[in-house]
């Protein structure tokens, strides 16, 4: 009999090892805690840098799935056993199941953006995150309340490189999106001003810088280095912005119709809950430090245990489909032995 | 008779701060039609880094950009007046900005743009 693998966590990290490992010819169990799979994946309007939608990503994720992979829903992980050469896995209702090997594709979460309170999230109506934006973009009423936005501001680092929220990595994945849903906007409103407030721009992936110059010469899309240090909101409900113009050297208060915050990415309940349950190793990021970050990304210090995807630190959808083919082979290499 | 007041020193002092919606922007708009190059500056600072005249003056083509591009234009045609148009700006820019015509247009846009 085929041997047995579960996945926990049905993101596309979990969905496309689970498709891998079927076409490797063996049975998996994907466990989900939500009701669908899909993960953050099936909320994303579109994707850069070519602004392929979020759906139809996963729907091309989720062809791979055939009659051997299991897909177990609603169910949360509670417990993982070794037990001499298998391990026992238990969800929160009962459902138990043994795997030959276990994969965690737990995956991130979001930062809360009302934890840095000074931005205004929750408290200004007007002060919105990139997650929001692209449910807005996806229903197809951006702003709809507000026929053409005069000005419209994109905060960087929201969460992310800042100690104050005990978050000193970079997320990497939020300069990019920024720029995206800011030509998003432009193309929709081509009226509105839009302004970006960085600390650094990492244009590192293929076609960011493209894209970013794009957004600079056929949008004009403004970019202000300047950390944001506190919005407010006058009676009107604007957002009045005041970051330093550090390459100025000049403080500078800017009016703007809507305030987007680019949110960062920290590792999910799931993936914090399962290090413990495990005692894996993490850093100071918190996210799970694999047993070797260049020449073994996918296995953990627990012989049989794997990452793939965002688990093991802030990955885009083509990195994270990578990382989770790269943990198929690394499960059937261990399978093997 | 004549009443003094007294002079304790004390002065109000200009508020620093860039007042974004205070200022004027009709000016780098003109500038960015004449020469659409201006967008693509991303303040690296080659540009004042190769200057002949900021040598001896302190005069920074990257201070000059963002100054118009914050609607800062005062004092900004003396400032762009110490350029000697030589281009070695232009031959260094890694975005291919056009700045020697940058330069042309700013000063005529700040000239056209005096009462």
């Amino acid at each position: 009999m085929a041997k047995h693998v579960v996945v926990i966590g049905a993101g596309p990290a979990g969905l496309e090892t689970s498709a891998k490992l079927s076409k490797m010819g063996l049975r998996v169990t994907l466990v989900e805690k939500e009701e669908t799979s899909g993960g953050h994946l099936k909320n994303w309007h579109t994707l850069f840098p070519g602004n392929m939608p979020g759906l139809k990503a996963l729907e091309s994720i989720k062809e791979g799935l055939d009659e051997n992979v299991k897909i177990q829903t609603n169910t949360q992980v509670t417990a993982l056993e070794a037990v001499n050469d298998y391990f026992t896995v238990s969800g929160h209702n009962g459902w138990q199941e043994k795997a030959d090997a276990v994969v965690l594709a737990t995956g991130f979460k979001l930062f809360d953006a009302r934890r840095k309170e000074e931005y205004g999230y929750g408290i200004y109506e007007n002060v919105i995150t990139s997650s929001d934006l692209e449910t807005l973009l996806a229903k197809g009423n951006l702003f709809s309340n507000h026929k053409n936005p005069a000005r419209i501001g994109f905060v960087h680092c929201v969460g992310s490189r800042d100690e104050k929220v005990n978050n000193l990595h970079c997320s990497k994945l939020c300069c990019i999106t920024a720029v995206k849903q800011a030509v998003e906007v432009k193309q929709l409103f081509p009226e509105t001003e839009v302004f970006c407030f960085y600390m650094d721009l990492r244009m590192f992936g293929r076609h960011y810088e493209e894209l970013y110059k794009e957004a600079q010469e056929k949008y004009n899309i403004q970019f202000i280095r300047g950390r944001l240090s506190e919005s407010t909101e006058d009676k009107e409900g604007n957002i009045i912005v005041k970051v330093e113009d550090t390459l100025l050297g000049k403080p500078l208060r800017i009016k703007t119709d809507f305030l987007v915050l680019m949110t960062g990415m920290e590792p999910a309940a799931g993936t914090k809950s399962l290090t413990a349950m495990l005692g894996l190793k993490d850093v100071s990021d918190k996210f799970i430090r694999p047993l070797d970050e260049v020449l073994q990304p996918n296995f953990t210090d627990m012989p049989g245990v794997f990452v793939a995807g965002t688990c093991s630190g802030p990955k885009s959808v083509s990195e994270t489909l990578a990382d989770a083919r790269s943990a198929a082979l690394a499960v059937e290499a261990f399978l093997k032995e | 008779m004549e009443r003094k007041s007294i002079n304790f020193g004390y002065a109000i002092v200009q508020d620093r701060q860039i007042d974004f919606d205070a200022n004027k922007h009709e000016i780098c708009r003109a500038v960015a039609v004449a020469e659409p190059t201006l967008n693509l500056c991303i303040s690296c600072g080659t540009c004042a880094a190769t200057c002949s005249a900021g040598l001896f003056t302190d005069f920074s083509l990257r201070k000059v950009i963002l100054l118009l591009k914050r609607g800062e234009t005062e004092g900004l045609l003396k400032e762009v007046s110490k350029c000697m148009l030589c281009g070695k700006c232009q031959l260094v820019c890694p975005r291919n900005v056009s700045t020697r015509n940058l330069v042309i247009q700013i000063s005529k846009a700040l000239i056209n743009g005096k009462p």
